[in-house]
């Protein structure tokens, strides 16, 4: 029980100070998971981070679970699942009570309006960023054209022309394009 | 009867969008766009964009927040509960079937293979639906919208400036633009009379 308590108090902090999302919270994850309670070792951090690039989900989410996992099978997951979320469910739902109460407003309204430019800058960052990774193979600072990936390049335009041209489902497309990842890989 | 339905909509259809938010968050944008705002029909664009804007100023996970803004928006807390449940479960049950069978997971070449192939696909995903987005803030015709899209989008490329000093920014933009243009309105008004 009392680790059980531990784990969940442990994963809402982590909840609680990863702002900014994704990798943000790695370091955090690191220093209470690894040096604070040893709960994993650092070979073990690694494979998390490996394992939540091969897998849906946030990464603190997948942190979670693997740890609670193992520290205390699937109750444990569960528990470090909930800790992890319950920060944001609490704020969220504070924000989104007042965004739906007063968004009518006029300089609510004035807010809101430069936020969405913004949000869709922020996106297309996001998209970018993913694809430098896609075509250089995580070397995101290299834009060295001789190290090219060719095939996630071709993939990738393949991908973009079907999405703008047909209204496809973009599952579909990720689908596709992990098949699609097989086979070309597999054959040059 | 409708309402179970409603629940049931909003945990299965979040359960498949978080199934698939394979390289970050970012990517549940054009999965939710095209559910919840095309197929649907239950939220609008301009809605959408605002609660990704609190979703990614908030601590958490971008994916989780944004369930629960949609959630909450849909049907209240029970709605948010739902969505939020939808959202956490299949990274919960993958990893916990991941963590046993991992040495195997880790050297199988065939989901490699598949996952660098789906990173291509999902940047192009990513980067078609901020197209359709950044078109409809062009056709607002608002320059200064258009260039604090450039410039955010610049800042974060390029200069890798803190996401939450750009969104404190970018509110304040808004803001001081609507007091300009109440400024504006009234002289009209005043010249008009």
């Amino acid at each position: 029980m009392a680790v059980l308590i531990k784990l969940y108090l442990i994963f809402f902090k982590i909840g609680l100070f990863s702002i900014g999302g994704g990798y943000a919270s790695l370091p955090l994850i690191k220093k209470l998971l690894c040096e604070g309670t040893g709960w994993i070792s650092l070979t073990e951090f690694t494979d998390i981070i490996i394992i939540s690039q091969m897998t849906p989900g946030p990464i603190a989410i997948n942190a979670a679970s693997f740890v609670g996992t193992k520290v205390h099978g699937i109750p444990g997951a569960i528990i470090a699942t909930i800790g992890s979320v319950t920060p944001s469910l609490i704020i969220i739902l504070i924000i989104s009570f007042f965004y739906f109460k007063y968004r009518d407003l006029k300089y609510i309204k004035g807010v809101l309006s430069g936020l969405r430019p913004a949000t869709v800058g922020l996106i297309g960052s996001a998209g970018i960023s993913i694809a430098t990774m896609a075509f250089w193979n995580g070397t995101i600072h290299e834009f060295d054209i001789s190290k090219l990936d060719y095939i996630s390049v071709f993939i990738f335009i393949i991908s973009f022309i079907i999405l703008r041209k047909f209204k496809i489902d973009p599952i579909k497309v990720m689908l596709g394009s992990g098949v699609l990842g097989v086979i070309l890989y597999s054959l040059f | 009867m409708q309402k179970e339905n409603i629940y049931k909509t909003l945990f299965l259809s979040t359960f498949k969008l978080s199934l698939f938010t394979f390289g970050g968050g970012y990517v549940i944008v054009p999965l939710m766009r095209k559910k919840f705002v095309e197929e649907l029909k239950w939220i609008k664009e301009e809605e959408m964009l605002d609660m990704i804007a609190i979703a990614q100023s908030s601590p958490g996970a971008m994916a989780v927040n944004t369930s629960i803004i949609l959630g909450y928006r849909l049907k209240g807390i029970a709605g948010a509960l739902f969505t939020l449940l939808g959202t956490v479960s299949p990274p919960l049950i993958i990893i916990t079937i991941v963590s046993v069978f991992y040495e195997w997971f880790k050297q199988n070449a065939i989901v490699n293979l598949m996952l660098k192939g789906m990173q291509a696909g999902i940047s192009a995903v990513i980067i078609s639906v901020v197209f359709s987005m950044a078109i409809e803030i062009i056709k607002g015709k608002r320059y200064i919208f258009i260039l604090l899209m450039a410039l955010v989008f610049i800042g974060s490329v390029i200069f890798d400036i803190n996401i939450i000093l750009m969104i404190l920014l970018s509110a304040f933009v808004g803001l001081v633009d609507t007091f300009i243009q109440d400024i504006k309105k009234s002289k009209n008004i005043k010249g008009g009379n």
